[in-house]
């Protein structure tokens, strides 16, 4: 299991362009981090998650 | 006066002395509030990302405005340090507003925290703007950190409360040789004028917009009053008597002679 934004998913050996996409998200508009370290756009491609990784799918929202 | 009257934060130049949060209201207002604000920085907060069927912020703010991303939710230096990092990677520049709060029910910043923060982020070449509470060795610290400015806070952020801190905001405005910015606690426009009056470099307002009855109107009537304090100070004050009046014409007419 991948644990995606706090849940666990089905989602080992999957590529994080792969995750992005199937979460719904646009790439744009994300980073994205794989167990605290930030995968840069340019690698969402060719970096592939396995069991027991922790990935991150943040973005902006409004703030002070 | 000095009619090229800017603000520059690490290198940066901006007309605007009014920073807006865009925290608490609807997207759809955006717009008006940067345009009615006058604003160039814009605070942004990060979060687990939504998906496309939501709406994006970013979607929502005019060309040319400055991004100011926070660190919002951080409870140490290394929070911080992570969401800055996960902000410069969305892609919308390099400045950032450290935040960092241990305490939730006054949300009060960390200053010891918040100095390391802004030394690691500097030396990775982020504009580093950091909150904090108004004391004169922390703002030393920051700018030996490598802050691009200070911003101190006014009083609790969200309370709308005004400037509790005055004293030792004006302490900086003195002793300290980086913009100082006044953030979190401005709730109406006179306060915003007088923290300019007093020689702050900008105002920072995030609730007194979101809360207030029609938000535009009120932009509009930041953006004048920060116009109006900032030419006060820049003009100079008029001196204050501690006794006694002074006429402000002659008394010695032809009435007495």
């Amino acid at each position: 299991m991948v644990k995606i934004n706090g849940k666990e998913h089905e989602a080992a050996g999957k590529t994080i362009a792969q995750l992005v996409l199937d979460g719904g998200y646009k790439p744009e508009r994300v980073a994205v981090e794989l167990n605290l370290d930030i995968v840069p756009k340019a690698k969402y491609n060719d970096t592939v998650v396995k069991d027991g990784d922790s990935v991150e799918i943040v973005g902006f929202v409004g703030g002070g | 006066m000095n009619t090229n009257d800017k603000l520059l934060i690490g290198g940066h130049e901006f007309s605007s002395r009014f920073i807006l949060g865009s925290g608490k209201y609807s997207l759809s207002l955006i717009e008006a509030a940067v345009k009615y604000a006058g604003a160039e920085l814009i605070t942004l907060a990060v979060r687990r990302a939504q998906t496309k069927e939501h709406e994006n912020i970013l979607d929502y703010i005019p060309e040319g405005v400055t991004l100011l991303p926070n660190t919002s939710g951080a409870r140490n230096a290394d929070e911080a340090v992570r969401i800055a990092r996960l902000a410069r990677e969305l892609g919308c520049g390099d400045f950032v507003k450290v935040e960092i709060m241990r305490d939730t029910k006054y949300l009060l910043p960390d200053n010891a925290e918040t100095v390391r923060a802004t030394e690691i982020l500097s030396k990775e070449g982020f504009i580093v703007m950091p909150y904090m509470y108004p004391d004169l060795n922390t703002a030393r610290d920051l700018v030996n950190a490598g802050a691009a400015s200070v911003m101190p806070l006014a009083s609790p952020i969200g309370s709308n409360k005004g400037l509790a801190t005055k004293d030792f905001i004006q302490i900086l405005i003195d002793e300290i040789d980086l913009p100082i910015i006044v953030d979190a606690g401005i709730g109406r426009p006179s306060q915003a004028c007088e923290a300019m009056e007093m020689g702050a470099a900008a105002v920072m307002c995030n609730t007194a917009l979101a809360t207030a009855g029609d938000l535009p109107v009120m932009a509009d009537a930041f953006r004048q009053a920060v116009e109006a304090g900032r030419k006060a100070y820049l003009s100079g004050l008029g001196r204050v008597l501690m006794r006694g009046g002074a006429p402000s014409d002659t008394l010695t007419g032809f009435l007495r002679d």
